[in-house]
């Protein structure tokens, strides 16, 4: 589905991403694990073309993505940090976005589902922050795209939101889509995907199933065998 | 592109921001009015606020929405849709929100003191007409060097140094000149240099239609005899159209490579 070849990105002298080759297939979930500033996020936009790599390609369905924009159709995006603008109420933003993609969309559905009946009338700038991202989860999930990219999606949700989240992502997983996401909670690695794709310093430092990991390292443990992973590459 | 100006827009007109700056508006424009009594007198006072004041306020404002709108920029980015599109929709609302402030702020105390039945009608569009154009510059100008620079102690400083030069430093530096070289012909230099100021471009521009010599300093003065009065106000019109054109091809560009 998607093919990431020799991608190579730095900003000023600092090398983010050195001669990445990934293969991303639909009907799994992937998890990019790394330390902080490793690349997961410059990975994550190289694929959306918010950042654009100096050197090699990102394909989509085998059609590079340089200078198109019509592929991101088929993708739906959760950022990092949900900020939106200020004055815009919720139910605002979210027909701004159903406007742009003019996609059938199930914001209804997802509004009940995560608890939103009562914000939607608020300014989004009156929102916490668990709120604001359970509004950046609706907008993430509402079209049916065959790929989900979701940049750290669990930050400032309780555990009520998360345990849906992961309800969630086990039934988008099931329609057979490709769902990738970054984390720092080893646990829902653990518990949901089917593939770690580990970055150290912009390099893919290892690549396969959370089984493969943990036995690679004879640890029983996936968040001690990070942590091998990571004292290892420093020895 | 005219769904993001929509939806730009509609954030921009309700923001406290815009309502402080429509309310600035009306009052110094009620209290010119109040203390010029005379229309004429009122027009040349809104004119030098104008010039110093328009460019101020789009130069922050400009600044302000850019890095405020910096994430859900983000998020429209990962949609499908140009870049292009969507840089170019928040510009216009930007700008227009902006102007829509100045024209209601300016334009209805003018009106109720019945500017639309006096003669003057003519001299007060223009005064309108060239507040848009500065308003379309400098926010353009603000939000590209917004964009550019991620770190907003930078780019604030940037953008208000750009104001604080073309409206003041510029004028002084062009005097020093003349000064300087006051035993050759200055005209041509003063006109090059007037033509790289939209601010000093603007008062010229007013002043050729108000006709009064009186008040137009030597640069007016210089384009007045130069070039006669209509030459001189499509010439001043033309060289803010390339102050605003020139830049939207430059972000235009930019935007193609930019990293988010």
């Amino acid at each position: 589905m998607i093919r990431i070849e020799n991608l190579s990105k730095a900003y000023h002298k600092n090398q983010v991403l050195k001669d990445v080759n990934i293969k991303l297939d639909s009907n799994k979930i992937i998890a990019i694990l790394g330390p902080n500033g490793s690349g997961k996020t410059t990975l994550i936009k190289s694929i959306l073309g918010l950042v654009i790599a100096q050197e090699g390609d990102v394909k989509f369905n085998d059609q590079s993505i340089v200078g198109e924009w019509e592929y991101r159709k088929q993708i739906s995006y959760l950022p990092q940090i949900a900020r939106f603008p200020e004055n815009l109420k919720v139910l605002e933003l979210i027909a701004l976005v159903k406007d742009i993609r003019q996609q059938e969309a199930r914001d209804n559905e997802l509004i009940q589902y995560f608890g939103l009946e009562n914000e939607l009338k608020k300014p989004l700038r009156n929102l916490s922050g668990g709120t604001r991202q359970k509004v950046n989860m609706v907008l993430a999930f509402m079209f049916d795209s065959p790929v989900i990219i979701l940049d750290e999606p669990t930050v400032g949700l309780d555990p009520v939101a998360i345990s849906r989240f992961k309800e969630l992502l086990e039934r988008e997983k099931a329609k057979g889509k490709l769902i990738i996401f970054t984390t720092h909670i080893m646990s829902l690695v653990q518990e949901i995907s089917d593939e770690i794709i580990f970055l150290l310093e912009g390099d893919i430092y290892f690549q396969g199933s959370v089984q493969d990991l943990i036995n690679q390292n004879g640890s029983t443990k996936l968040e001690s065998a990070i942590t091998n992973l990571i004292e290892n590459s420093h020895a | 592109m005219l769904k993001i100006f929509k939806y730009s827009l509609f954030d921009l007109i309700r923001s406290n921001w815009s309502i402080a700056y429509l309310a600035f508006y009306l009052m110094v424009s009620s209290s010119i009015i109040y203390m010029n009594g005379d229309i004429t007198k009122s027009i040349i006072s809104m004119m030098n606020v104008i010039l110093l004041l328009i460019p101020l306020v789009a130069t922050v404002f400009g600044a302000i929405y850019m890095y405020n709108s910096r994430e859900f920029t983000e998020l429209l980015l990962s949609q499908p849709i140009k870049r292009k599109s969507i840089f170019l929709g928040q510009y216009f609302g930007l700008a227009v929100s902006l102007s829509l402030s100045f024209i209601l702020g300016v334009g209805l105390p003018f009106i109720i003191r019945g500017i639309i039945t006096s003669p003057e009608l003519s001299n007060f569009l223009v005064l309108i007409g060239v507040g848009l154009i500065l308003n379309f510059i400098f926010s353009l100008l603000s939000f590209m060097v917004a964009l550019r620079f991620e770190n907003r102690i930078k780019g604030f400083g940037l953008s208000l140094f750009i104001w604080l030069f073309m409206s003041i430093i510029y004028d002084g530096i062009l005097l020093l000149i003349l000064i300087w070289f006051e035993s050759y012909p200055t005209e041509n230099l003063a006109i090059t240099l007037t033509l790289m100021n939209p601010i000093d471009l603007g008062r010229v521009l007013i002043m050729l239609f108000l006709d009064t010599s009186a008040l137009m300093g030597y640069t007016g003065a210089v384009f007045y005899n130069f070039f006669g009065v209509w030459q001189g106000i499509l010439l001043s019109i033309a060289a803010l159209s390339v102050w605003l054109l020139f830049p939207i091809y430059i972000l235009l560009r930019y935007i193609k490579k930019k990293d988010f």
